[in-house]
């Protein structure tokens, strides 16, 4: 595919040209950077980006395939972004997100792409933003975006979504889980995977009790059963005010800055990341005496 | 950006509707292991459901598996329904319990490699490694 027809194919909105796009753009091809000013920068930024995050197992695929089905009820053109993880060894990778929602395969309104971590530990990819981009470019809003099954500090999809929801389901372990500091804390919306199960009344009452602690807008928690898609209408009707309080209040724009300020900055340390490690290899520096103090006088005489 | 990278993306599923998946998951284990992305869609799916995946994946090449007798009908199904959704150019891999005489006739429809129980692991890895390369720009 010449760059023009990808470029033309992008403007129809081509499965084909958004299939390339990302794999130009995640493989770090040349034409990567003209595929990503040629996006449509309004549709960009009015798109809504979702995150789905929580451990692995919770729930949060077939929940995704809830949401997707709903939304196409309301005629929505959705973009899905899976994250699972590659191997630390081969550098493989199982992409297996997709098992839960190909009842939407043939639905040219439902783009999937899933994506391997290569090698990065927040819970994402590094071109998940890029992914966002040609997705809300070719029309899809919203964009989901599932990470990895997380522990507690990935957080890099705080960052990347508008909302980010987080997916817990019951047995999980106790009540000291669900205090510890991290994820927890920041996210938009909590939901209880599972909620037929065994113990999942007494985790969304850790959870209310945790997060009304010390806010005046405690962070609310809602119950489904992903699996006979109960409870998602109500989770999506939670996730519409809050985007539109988020709107309305400028939240959405200041996390923008904050997501978009800090994701240029990444890219700096990434393009800088082959340079100075050829220049601390070039050195031969002694193993004894302190790392940091060593980066600081590489800085400085650069 | 810190330089190009070939990641070999591939995708394995089961068209039809045999639920053995004991194969389909050894492969995609394998390729796992051997540095591939293998994008798994599980057990019963239709041809156009594997085309239009591995479309909106752009993956470089498709493995399908089938023990259940429906090969014949089902593996030029998907080479078929990848060439009308407008990507001929992705090869089509396939194993499973296939008669030898089986095998000309699936490669005359298309399918570039036939794998059988007694094929080594080795074999599969390399001939998927072979078909990704040698899968033109599309």
């Amino acid at each position: 595919m010449t760059i023009d027809r990808l470029l033309e194919g992008l403007r129809q909105r081509d499965p084909r040209a958004i299939g390339r796009a990302i794999s130009l753009v995640e493989n770090g091809a040349e034409s990567a950077e003209v595929i990503l000013s040629s996006l449509d920068e309004d549709l960009i930024s009015e798109a809504m980006v979702l995150g789905i995050t929580g451990p692995p197992g919770a729930g949060k695929s077939t929940l995704t395939n809830g949401i997707i089905s709903q939304l196409r009820r309301d005629q929505k053109r959705i973009g899905i972004i899976a994250v699972d993880p590659s191997s630390p060894i081969s550098g493989g990778a199982i992409l297996g997100d997709r098992i839960r929602m190909m009842q939407h395969a043939t639905d040219p309104d439902v783009v999937v792409r899933s994506m391997a971590t290569r090698g990065r530990l927040g819970g994402l990819c590094a071109t998940a933003g890029a992914a966002v981009r040609i997705m809300a470019s070719c029309g899809c809003s919203p964009i989901i975006i599932e990470t990895v099954g997380v522990g507690q500090s990935e957080m890099d999809i705080i960052r990347l979504a508008d909302i980010t929801i987080l997916v817990l389901a019951p047995g999980l372990g106790d009540d000291i889980q669900a205090m510890k500091a991290g994820l927890l804390e920041v996210v938009d919306l909590l939901v209880v995977n599972k909620a037929d199960c065994k113990g999942a009344d007494i985790l969304a009452m850790d959870l209310e009790a945790v997060t009304r602690k010390g806010s005046s807008t405690p962070t609310q928690v809602s119950m489904t059963v992903a699996t006979e898609s109960k409870g998602i209408i109500e989770l999506l009707g939670r996730i519409d005010r809050v985007d539109s309080e988020h709107r309305d209040s400028g939240e959405r724009q200041k996390r923008r800055r904050g997501a978009h300020d800090q994701e240029v900055l990444e890219w700096c340390l990434e393009i800088l990341r082959p340079r100075l490690l050829a220049e601390i290899t070039k050195r031969k520096l002694p193993l004894l005496g302190d790392p940091r103090l060593k980066a600081k006088n590489i800085l400085a005489e650069q | 950006m810190t330089g190009i990278i070939h990641k070999k993306r591939v995708l394995v599923g089961k068209p039809g509707l045999d639920g053995h998946d004991r194969g389909a998951k050894f492969i995609a284990q394998a390729l796992r292991d051997a540095g591939f992305e293998v994008v798994y869609t599980g057990i019963r799916r239709s041809p156009e459901e594997i085309a239009a995946a591995a479309i909106q994946e752009d993956v470089d090449a498709v493995g399908l598996s089938s023990l259940s007798g429906a090969h014949m009908r089902l593996f030029p199904a998907v080479v078929k329904a990848l060439g009308k959704a407008g990507a001929p150019e992705i090869p089509v891999l396939g194993g499973g319990v296939i008669p030898d005489e089986d095998i000309t006739a699936l490669k005359a429809a298309g399918i570039v490699e036939i794998f059988t129980p007694g094929t080594p692991v080795e074999k599969i890895i390399s001939a998927f490694q072979d078909a990704c390369e040698k899968k033109p720009a599309g």
